[in-house]
Formats: C-alpha cells, sequence, structure tokens
C-alpha cells in the first residue's frame, strides 16, 4: 500500500511539474528561447500573490486572478524589450541575458525580502487538509486542486494553440518566421504573445508551489527550474545534437568540484538537453509524472533518495529515448 | 530622395511615357557581407502587367525580390510602391499595404493544415476580391483537402497553397519568386495557367524565374540579370533570342561585365 501511495503522491506532484515546464515549454518552441530565469519568475509571481493578499485580502485562491495578468504584462514586456533584443543577436545570447536575469532577480529578492521563506495561504483548511482512502493511502486536496489545474491549464493552451487567431499565429512563426511577415505578421508582436502566455502559467506556477511547500529567494532556481527542464526533457523532445551536449556538459558536472557553482552547471546542462526539440504539452504532463513519481519512490526506499531517484530516471530516458517519451510538436492535431 | 526625376533616363525605351509605375526601384545596390548581389538595379512595374526578372543562378534575381519585400537591406538606393517611399518599411507593413511575395520553396507553415495556411495569410488582408472561398473554387482540390497537414501535398500542391496564402491577403503586387523551382514541366505549365484569372481581379504581378522561355510566354516586360547588373530589358516580343541567350550568359556584345567564370548553367 505503502507503494500505491507513493505513486499517487508522484502523479499528483507531477501536476506541479508540469505547470511548471509548461510556459519554459512554449518559450523553448516558438521563440527558441531557453528562459533560465523560469523559475525566479515564478518566485516572483509568488511573492506578488504574497503581497495581493496582504494588502487587498483577496481570499488567497483568487490571488490568481490579479498575478496572472501582471505577469502576462511582464511576459509581453520582457520579451519585446531585453530578450528581444537578446534574439537579435544570437539564441546564444538569450541564455546569457536570461542567467543574468536569473541572478538580478534572485538577489533583488534577497534584498527585498531577505532569505527568510514565505509560504501562501498556510493557515488555510484546503492547503493543510487531506482526505483518506482506506488506512495508508492520504490525498492532499492542495495536490489534487493543483493537479486538476495543470491539466486545465494544459487542455486551456492546447485549445488556445490550434484554434485561436493567435494560437495559429504562434505555431506559424515558430514554424518560419520570415514567412510569417510575408503574410503580414510582426513576429515580434506573436512572440510577446507566446511569452505572455508562457508567463501566466508561470505565474500559476508561483501560486501553486507557495502554497505546497515555501518560498524562498533562492527556490526560483534551486527547485523550480530544476524539475521544469527534468519534465520537459523526460517528456519529449527531440534532437541528437541536444542529448550530445547534454551528454557533455553532465561529464563536465561529473567532473568538476561539486562545490563550484554546481548549480548553473548542471542548469547549463539542462538547458543543452533542451535546446535542439521542443516537448508536446501532453508530453510535459507526463514528464512532470514520471519525474514525480520516481521521486515518490525514491523517498519510499530511502528518505535521501528522493530526488537522486528523479533524475536518474531523467538520464535512463535521455539514453533509451532522447526524443523523450512524447516527441515533438507544439499541437497534437 | 531629392533626385526623383533624374533617375528616370535609366530607363530604356519608352516605359519612361507609359504613366505611373505602381512599384518602382531606384538604383537599388545590395550586399550579402561584403558580396554585391544587386549592383545599382533599377525598374518601374506598371499597373497590371506581368514584369519578369529572368536570370541565371547566382544573378541577384531573388535578392531583389526579396529586398522589395523588405526582408534585405539595401546599402543604397529606393523602393517606391504607389509614390511613396518604402525602403524604410518592415516586411510585415509592406505586406499589409499590399506587396506580398510568394517565397521560394513555398515556404508553407508545416505544422499547419491547408486552410491554417490560408487563414494566415488572410489575418492582415486588406480589402479586397480574394478570400478563402474564391482561392479554393480556383484550385478545385483544395476544399476536400483543406484539414491536410502541408507535409502530404505533392510539389506543385504545395506552390498552389502558397498562392492561395498570398492571393487571400489581397495584394496589390504580388511577387512570384521561382514558382517552377523542383516542380515538373507539366506542374508548371498548370500554375502559369492560373495566372490570367489571377491578373483578372486586377493584380500586377512581378516574378522571378529561371525557366526563360516559360517567363518570355506569359510576361509583358522582361529584364535579365546577370551578376547583380541589368543586361537587358524590353517587350518580349522585341527581344530576340540570341539577345536573351547572350544577356542571360553574359556573352560578348552585350552591356555586361566580362563573361567571368559562369560555371553553373
Amino acid at each position: 500500500m505503502a507503494w500505491v501511495n507513493a505513486i499517487i503522491q508522484g502523479i499528483l506532484t507531477g501536476g506541479l511539474y508540469a505547470l511548471f515546464a509548461c510556459g519554459l515549454s512554449l518559450m523553448f518552441g516558438v521563440m527558441k528561447v531557453v528562459n533560465l530565469a523560469h523559475g525566479d519568475l515564478a518566485v516572483v509571481a509568488g511573492y506578488i500573490a504574497i503581497g495581493v493578499i496582504t494588502v487587498t485580502h483577496v481570499p488567497v485562491l483568487w490571488s490568481f486572478v490579479i498575478v496572472v495578468p501582471i505577469m502576462a504584462v511582464l511576459g509581453y514586456v520582457l520579451q519585446r524589450t531585453l530578450i528581444q533584443s537578446a534574439l537579435d543577436r544570437s539564441v546564444l545570447t538569450t541564455l546569457l541575458v536570461t542567467f543574468g536575469l536569473s541572478v538580478v532577480i534572485e538577489n533583488g529578492l534577497l534584498q527585498f525580502f531577505t532569505a527568510n521563506s514565505r509560504g501562501i495561504g498556510a493557515n488555510l483548511a484546503l492547503v493543510t487538509g487531506a482526505f483518506t482512502i482506506g488506512s495508508q493511502i492520504s490525498i492532499a486536496y492542495l495536490l489534487l486542486l493543483i493537479f486538476a489545474v495543470a491539466v486545465a491549464v494544459l487542455l486551456g493552451l492546447q485549445y488556445f494553440l490550434s484554434r485561436s487567431k493567435y494560437g495559429r499565429l504562434i505555431r506559424a512563426v515558430a514554424d518560419d518566421k520570415e514567412a510569417a511577415q510575408l503574410a503580414g505578421a510582426d513576429y515580434r508582436h506573436v512572440f510577446g504573445i507566446a511569452a505572455a502566455v508562457a508567463f501566466a502559467t508561470v505565474a500559476l506556477g508561483g501560486i501553486a508551489f507557495g502554497m505546497y511547500s515555501d518560498l524562498d529567494p533562492t527556490t526560483g532556481t534551486d527547485t523550480i527550474l530544476l524539475f521544469a527542464f527534468a519534465a520537459v526533457v523526460i517528456g519529449g523532445l527531440g534532437s541528437l545534437w541536444g542529448t550530445l551536449l547534454g551528454g557533455i556538459a553532465f561529464g563536465m558536472y561529473s567532473d568538476l568540484d561539486p562545490t563550484t557553482g554546481t548549480d548553473t552547471i548542471l542548469l547549463f546542462a539542462f538547458a543543452a538537453v533542451v535546446i535542439g526539440g521542443l516537448g508536446s504539452l501532453w508530453g510535459t504532463l507526463l514528464g512532470g509524472i514520471v519525474l514525480g513519481v520516481a521521486q515518490q519512490i525514491g523517498a519510499q526506499i530511502n528518505i535521501s533518495d528522493e530526488l537522486l531517484a528523479g533524475y536518474i530516471v531523467f538520464l535512463i530516458v535521455l539514453v533509451l529515448r532522447p526524443q523523450g517519451l512524447i516527441s515533438r510538436g507544439v499541437q497534437s492535431s | 530622395m531629392s533626385a526623383s526625376a533624374a533617375s528616370g533616363n535609366e530607363v530604356r525605351g519608352d516605359r519612361a511615357a507609359d504613366g505611373t509605375p505602381l512599384l518602382e526601384v531606384r538604383d537599388l545596390v545590395v550586399h550579402h557581407g561584403q558580396l554585391m548581389a544587386l549592383d545599382a538595379i533599377s525598374l518601374r512595374v506598371l499597373p497590371g502587367e506581368v514584369y519578369a526578372i529572368i536570370g541565371a543562378n547566382g544573378a541577384g534575381k531573388s535578392t531583389l525580390l526579396r529586398t522589395i519585400a523588405g526582408l534585405h537591406h539595401p546599402t543604397s538606393g529606393s523602393v517606391l510602391y504607389d509614390g511613396k517611399d518604402v525602403t524604410g518599411l518592415r516586411p510585415e507593413r509592406r505586406a499589409t499595404q499590399g506587396i506580398v511575395m510568394v517565397p521560394e520553396g513555398r515556404r508553407l507553415f508545416g505544422s499547419l493544415s491547408v486552410e491554417e495556411n490560408l487563414k494566415v495569410g488572410a489575418t492582415y488582408a486588406r480589402q479586397g476580391p480574394w478570400t478563402m472561398e474564391r482561392v479554393y473554387e480556383m484550385f478545385g482540390w483544395m476544399r476536400e483537402r483543406r484539414n491536410q497537414p502541408t507535409a502530404q501535398l505533392s510539389g506543385g500542391e504545395q506552390q498552389a497553397v502558397a498562392i492561395g496564402r498570398a492571393l487571400v491577403a489581397n495584394p496589390r503586387v504580388l511577387m512570384l519568386d521561382e514558382l517552377s523551382l523542383g516542380l515538373a514541366p507539366v506542374v508548371v505549365q498548370r500554375i502559369y495557367g492560373m495566372l490570367p484569372q489571377i491578373l483578372g481581379t486586377g493584380l500586377t504581378v512581378l516574378l522571378v524565374e529561371q525557366d526563360v522561355s516559360q517567363a518570355l510566354r506569359v510576361a509583358s516586360h522582361i529584364q535579365c540579370l546577370l551578376e547583380g547588373r541589368t543586361t537587358l530589358e524590353g517587350k518580349p516580343s522585341d527581344v530576340t533570342a540570341d539577345q536573351v541567350e547572350a544577356a542571360y550568359f553574359g556573352l560578348a556584345g552585350t552591356a555586361a561585365s566580362p563573361a567571368g567564370e559562369e560555371s553553373e548553367a
């Protein structure tokens, strides 16, 4: 029964990871931007939510109504300014720029909010409550809610991409930027829209994580970004070169003294793996679930194996099925 | 743009007297890095005509169309459309104002269906006679296969979708870049056979073609490029086959530079 419980918990946690990963996947798929500030922006969204709740006294769950539009606008503006100007130079420049953005955000948060961690709605019954099935399986309301939100977000994204005017333009621009220009579309504006959508999902991810766990200024890079990358990669993407780069970067990581900026190198390893392919939306969910289940099963064996188990699965997928469990395609059609 | 009237004297023959051009290119110089791709090219496209640019590989034909579309920035010279200077305009703004190009190699959106490709073309369309319905009428097979991904179409069918995608934008100037590339002669014939229908709606066509006989057949005016310079221009009926051959390959007796090592035919 303990194993069944671990699997169920893992699947539900996977919803959270998919929520982290879908924005990352969307931005990579459309703009070829690996947003290394992805996790930090989720933390920013979490802090905005805390601020909004404190100041306006809106119910915790409704904070997203304010935070999501704020993040969407921020996404559009960041894309049209900072990220676009980096893209105009080269795709690699976007790695440097978003990495810089990540450092600035993290230190900015440390400066203004200190290193203390905070949660969102920690005293809510929804956040602390759970129901039990049988004697061993306990399901947290919050995790169930987050999973449902993740599925709803992915369904919404799929509908948006396949049916709406801007979704169609986003896919067209992802296919061929120049041909889209010849059809009268300003691809920079379309990129902005895609970033706005991605940041909206980031906002949900940040709020969800703030309720699930605690936020502190380093959560973004240490936790959210790593899990997002792992989920994207396991879920599916499609390039041998990316795998090779990832392998090389991973080799570098293991050879280096673990105290010298391991976070950074590990991040770049994941980034390198992501370059060259794009996971499908549902692959992202599957990737999140696989990662979550692996971690829970690892924790079941030994509590210290939780993260390790996740990365072992990540590596196995990379070796046996480098294109991911579900490969390619923004839309499912 | 001060020397506007003066550049007319570059155009040979009586073209300057034929009326106001819809599209005009003046002394266009374009570089690809250090390499000069176009060396002071000028042309005047009159409303309603089919203007064909011919020339061998690397003559600068596609560069010329892409510069008019706004995809390349000229080193000097200007592009005028409907009397206005559009040289500094972004490609998407030129498209929405009515200069629409069917790019070389078709460049369809691969993850989109036939209909979605047309819808993207129609998103920023001007007012005009062309609708998706009309495109479906012109290419009978297309309606039934509108939900198929474009990868499942043959080369000729893909070219038809690319033309349809441009038409639904309701261009005033339709630019066609190497329609015949990679297509069987029969298919090329069929696609060029559509041209009268397209012209019937009041469009002006500027096309680039390597297949000289095809270009001579459909064009009302031709201009031959060689290594970025104009070597011949005139009405197809006014030029002889020998003249065209000489201009195309840069043989002696033309205004072109010395023949050079033109290895590709």
